[in-house]
């Protein structure tokens, strides 16, 4: 016998609320103000633009510890919502919701920035793409703009350890 | 010949650097504090603070707060280089986790910038916490380099 087709909303809303407890328990992405736009499985992180992430007060640019944190942050969380999504698509997880079962963030192996241009006092985004994940290791790249898509003002690739599944 | 810049003084060098520092909003609003600065070399603490944990679980900051305190200390070290340059900015960071900083801890960071041509400056890091025989992390980066006009070449 086939399922029951969700309604949308019911589907959106498990997602949606998903995506934002697994935000909203890091409290350094509340710190920098970092937020996610969700299309499907497709996450934007927004970092809006203020006062205390500034780097150079004459210019004024983005401190350039904020443009890696934020690339950081995208990587970790486009990781874990791909971990996360493939739980909670699962047709017999309908009644899925973050925070049920123990979930592990990815750890930080290493992460190298590229600085192309200075972040000017604007809001950016920031998009990762998972070029490799093992089941110890994860390979992602992240891609930052601010006004143009096509004009990045950083990029970043890290290698991260995946949590381990089976404990 | 003695350019401008050879005869500015170690003490002035080292009050540009601090105030370029000290003027950084982001630096502040971590609670950074400038605590040794040497020729090429920097030394910036920063305490440990709830607001920066990035795994809730354990309570340990988020490794964007430590590529913070190492930009910013790099970029201290890169101020602080003989050659006297007036402005500095990250072109390449790459950082290397080595293991969780304890939960609690403040962390401490030395930077060293070990070369500097005309246009570049080029860095290495380490931050510990309490434990300072085992690092936290490493960080290498590459700076733009901006020297007073008719400085030295």
């Amino acid at each position: 016998m086939r399922r029951p087709v969700e309604p949308v909303q019911v589907v959106k809303k498990r997602r949606d609320e998903a995506l934002q407890k697994l935000i909203g328990q890091v409290p350094y992405i509340r710190f920098l103000g970092v937020e996610f736009d969700r299309r499907g499985d497709e996450l934007t992180a927004v970092l809006p633009f203020k006062d205390e992430l500034i780097g150079n007060p004459m210019l004024p640019a983005i401190h350039g510890g904020v443009t890696a944190a934020f690339l950081e942050i995208t990587a970790i969380i486009e990781l874990s919502w791909g971990l996360l999504w493939e739980d909670m698509e699962k047709p017999e997880n309908s009644d899925f919701r973050f925070g049920d079962a123990p979930f592990k963030l990815p750890k930080t192996i290493d992460f190298t920035v590229d600085y192309l241009r200075s972040g000017l006092p604007r809001d950016a985004y920031a998009r990762a793409r998972v070029n490799r994940s093992g089941r110890r290791y994860a390979s992602v790249h992240v891609e930052a703009w601010q006004d143009n898509r096509s004009r990045l003002f950083a990029q970043a690739s890290g290698h991260f350890l995946m949590p381990s599944r089976d404990e | 010949m003695t350019t401008p810049d050879q005869s500015v003084s170690a003490q002035v060098r080292q009050k540009i650097a601090r105030q370029f520092i000290e003027a950084i909003p982001h630096s502040r609003s971590l609670g950074m504090r400038l605590t040794e600065l040497g020729e090429g070399t920097a030394c910036i603490e920063m305490p440990y603070d709830e607001k920066l944990i990035g795994d809730p679980e354990t309570g340990v900051i988020h490794g964007g707060a430590v590529s913070a305190l190492m930009d910013t200390c790099c970029g201290a070290a890169v101020m602080a280089h003989p050659t006297g340059p007036i402005a500095t900015a990250t072109l390449d960071l790459r950082i290397d986790y080595m293991r969780s900083a304890t939960p609690g801890q403040k962390l401490v960071t030395t930077a060293h910038c070990y070369h500097a041509t005309r246009t570049v400056a080029f860095v290495r890091a380490t931050t510990t916490d309490e434990d300072t025989s085992r690092p936290v992390a490493t960080a290498t980066g590459a700076f733009s380099l901006e020297r007073a006009k008719g400085g030295a070449a």
